[in-house]
């Protein structure tokens, strides 16, 4: 049957019918809904692990005891996941291992634009990359299949424009296929220096035929057309490059690692002029120069942000449009906040008041780094909020640490923070640590995480309780309090920070798009009482608008969670009927 | 068969990706090959939001660039302006007349761009304005602004109205199907009952 479907759900739909029984994952944008749609399948096991490292230990142990597992994350993901990855690739697998890995060129919503191929190179393990919906179905099946060949992982390289566009597949049905009898075979899969030095070479003969293969493989071809440009592409790039240059022949690589040296070879000497469009890094470019071959690439084209098939014609080929020039140039600009409702703004209302230097983190409260707040100093990776706090402590000593707080999600929390909280008790830091607790992974979209009680397929489980796991690794000033009660987590803060023993602080309300948090009724100003005196406006709420000589609040967003009344002296932000519905 | 390029440009949560849902359903219907780019993630948090929606006999890349666009269909007027440029000239621009101010307007750092519509109008040749938040409040909640844009967009498509009502049912909760009939509805009789003084 023809569906339209999400490059996300086609990589399931993929797995599914490779017939797949494992599926781990971290959520990350732009690879979430990957599991979420695996999750829909009963036939499938699937779960939402605390990080990705795990998550890929958890795929490798399912593939290595046989089943076909499928694991996926976002680009930064593949990084914490760095350490499994590479040893994966001498052990080799036994049922079909598949990771999915989605970069993020542009940063749509990532802390960096890394480019994943350089992990199937350092890792010598072959990747995929598909151009569509269609193709991210086929070359998942076609993944486990090259897997279990050839004795590896395999990986599956996606792209934001990718995994978050719609087109064209036709299913098929789900294979059954058996999980694989487990046999012990410790020269294989425990990897001591004996047994790592002898995997190494196999992991070297294995390379060496999959650049054969690259070759003679159906996923990596010529499509002859004009015979004066020759095109070298894949995934995105690859669709963006057949727009701009509509008329030359292409080499397109359907399997981008290990690179096919013959085809190439044989494009080269066939056209007048060869380019290479690739995003982001010169991966390819770099391999065809080392064969001694002349090729146009990043020299025309940025190594940083997207591609699109405008900047291609532009920069390589004849640029006919015309464009209907900007009226109006100083557009402001609408940069994402954090929801009417959300739980994050007392917090960081508060930080900002206190004036605290905040190591922060990943999640929609990195929001806070932005104006009104600008409550946030430092924002690296997943975790590093709670172990910066405590460097920021052992190099500036007691006077910065004082006005020093490390914030981070529940998710993110669990994800990597709690490693940095022991490093602060083992030490005998003295941070303060706020967690966030929104009862659910926001920033992706409302997953659920260890801390939640529920699975990913909305199974009730048992939830860490992040007071108890705080107090067990040593903490012993733990304060639970709720962000939108500005007054006393303004005091608990203060205290917190000073106290000359490490803390945390758990700030508890649920996410305001949470079914549960249905709040009841908006707001409206009260002109007989409102003084405007404009102190609303500072928790930054997009439904409080100034009019220039009153304040109003706009229907269309507000959700009656009425923390604005909490800054008003005057009595004149009162909650009235309903939202409108 | 040209391709058509749609855009539905708007503010995080107005609804963009349920309205490209529709427009891809109708279009595979009809047997177009469709290529649709949406946005999840951080800039849904109340940011700009861009949807492109392709159609034709072939669709190869899933964005739309500046210059491409033969419709750009824009739920709050700032965003309207802010994509003008993607429009072709001679392409077709509809325009919600909701305006949401974003952050820098409203903590004062920027002011709300004036005189949008007019803008609109004297740069394009082609602009329906309406003010679909009335029509969704009418048709019974403000959730269906988006399905009253897309019931605008509809009346001038090549495809039949069945097809729209029957893809609005594919895409929308049960619950909320009558609204969304009604909200496409007066949607797609807006421009014959208004007749040609809204296009200019
Ligand atoms: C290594 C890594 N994995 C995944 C992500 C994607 N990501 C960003 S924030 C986030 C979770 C945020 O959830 P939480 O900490 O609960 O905060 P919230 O967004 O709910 O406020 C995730 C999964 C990432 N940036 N880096």
């Amino acid at each position: 049957m023809k569906q339209l479907m999400l490059g996300n759900e086609a990589v399931a739909r993929g797995a599914y019918e490779a017939g797949v029984t494992v599926a781990s994952a971290y959520p990350g944008t732009p690879s979430t809904e990957v599991t979420e749609y695996i999750a829909e399948y009963d036939e499938i096991y699937s779960e939402w692990a605390p990080n990705e490292k795990v998550a890929l230990e958890m795929a490798v142990g399912s593939a290595v005891a046989g089943a076909r597992t499928i694991c996926t994350m976002k680009h930064v993901g593949l990084n914490v996941a760095a350490d499994p990855l590479f040893t994966s690739s001498y052990t080799g697998i036994n049922g079909g291992l598949v990771i999915v890995v989605a970069d993020d060129p542009g940063l749509h919503s990532s802390q960096n634009e890394q480019d994943s191929r350089h992990y199937a190179r350092a890792a010598k393990i072959p990747m995929l990359s598909p151009v569509d919906s269609a193709e991210c179905r086929s070359m998942v099946k076609e993944g486990f299949r090259i897997s279990e060949e050839f004795d590896t992982p395999v990986l599956v390289r996606l792209s934001t424009r990718i995994s978050h566009s719609r087109s064209v597949v036709e299913t098929g049905e789900r294979k059954k296929v058996r999980v694989k009898e487990y046999e012990k075979d410790f020269q294989k899969y425990v990897m001591m220096p004996a047994m790592g030095r002898k995997r190494h070479v196999v992991v070297e003969e294995r390379l060496d035929e999959l650049r054969g293969f690259s070759s003679s493989t159906e996923l990596n071809y010529i499509d002859w057309q004009n015979r004066n440009t020759g095109v070298v592409s894949s995934g995105i790039a690859y669709q963006y490059a057949r727009e701009a240059f509509p008329e030359a022949s292409f080499l397109k690589l359907g399997l981008v690692f290990p690179f096919p040296e013959a085809l190439i070879k044989e494009l080269a000497r066939e056209v007048k002029k060869l380019y290479v469009v690739e995003e982001l890094e010169p991966f390819f470019e770099n391999q065809i120069k080392a064969l001694g071959l002349e090729v146009i690439g990043k020299d025309r084209l940025p190594v940083t942000g997207e591609l699109s098939p405008g900047l291609i014609r532009e920069n390589m080929n004849q640029d006919e449009r015309e464009i209907i020039e900007s009226p109006q140039d100083d557009i402001p600009a609408r940069p994402p906040v954090m929801c009417p409702g959300c739980p994050h703004r007392g917090a960081f209302y508060v930080l900002d008041q206190l004036d605290l230097t905040v190591t922060g983190d990943i999640g929609c409260y990195t929001l806070g780094a932005l104006p009104p707040a600008e409550a946030m100093d430092t924002c690296l990776c997943m975790g590093g909020s709670v172990s910066m706090a405590h460097g920021v402590e052992q190099a500036a000593g007691p006077d910065l640490a004082d006005k020093t707080i490390g914030v981070i999600g529940d998710s993110t929390f669990i994800h990597s923070g709690i490693t940095g909280l022991i490093d602060i008790v083992y030490n005998q830091g003295t941070s303060t640590v706020m967690i966030l607790d929104n009862s659910i992974t926001g920033m992706t979209g409302h997953q659920e995480n260890p801390a939640t009680g529920y699975t990913i397929k909305g199974e009730p489980t048992s939830s860490v309780d992040l007071k108890k796991l705080a107090e067990a690794v040593g903490i012993k000033r733990v304060s639970v309090v709720d962000p939108f009660e500005l007054e006393e987590l303004r005091q608990i803060v203060s205290r917190e920070v000073k106290a000359d023993e490490a803390s945390v602080i758990i700030a508890q309300r649920p996410c305001a798009l949470l079914e549960e948090m249905e709040y009841s009724g908006i707001m409206k100003v009260d002109f007989d009482r409102c003084t405007y005196c404009r102190r609303c406006m500072e928790i930054g709420c997009p439904a409080i608008v100034d009019r220039g000589d009153r304040i109003t609040i706009n229907r269309a967003l507000c959700v009656g969670c009425a923390l604005c009344t909490e800054m008003c002296s005057f009595d004149a932000l009162k909650k009235v009927g309903d939202s409108g519905e | 068969m040209n391709n058509i390029n749609i855009m539905i440009v708007g503010v995080g949560g107005q609804g963009s990706i349920l309205a490209s849902k529709v427009i891809g359903s109708v279009a595979l219907q009809n047997s177009f090959d469709i290529k649709m780019s949406e946005v999840h993630g951080m800039s849904q948090r109340g940011g700009s939001v861009v949807t492109s929606v392709k159609l034709g006999e072939k669709v190869h890349a899933p964005i739309i660039d500046r210059g491409e666009a033969d419709i750009i269909l824009a739920f709050e007027q700032l965003e309207a302006l802010r994509w003008i440029e993607h429009l072709q000239p001679g392409g077709k621009m509809v325009v919600n007349t909701q305006k949401i101010e974003p952050v820098p307007v409203i903590i004062g750092d920027a002011e709300y761009t004036e005189n949008v519509l007019e803008m609109l109008k004297e740069n394009l040749q082609d602009v329906v304005v309406i003010n679909a938040l009335e029509k969704a409040l009418q048709a019974g909640s403000k959730k269906v602004v988006n399905v009253v844009m897309l019931g605008v967009m509809a009346s001038f498509l090549p495809f039949d109205r069945a097809d729209w009502l029957q893809a609005v049912k594919e895409n929308v909760p049960r619950d909320y199907l009558n609204k969304n009939t009604a909200a496409f509805d007066s949607g797609f009789n807006y421009v014959s009952q208004k007749g040609a003084e809204i296009n200019c």
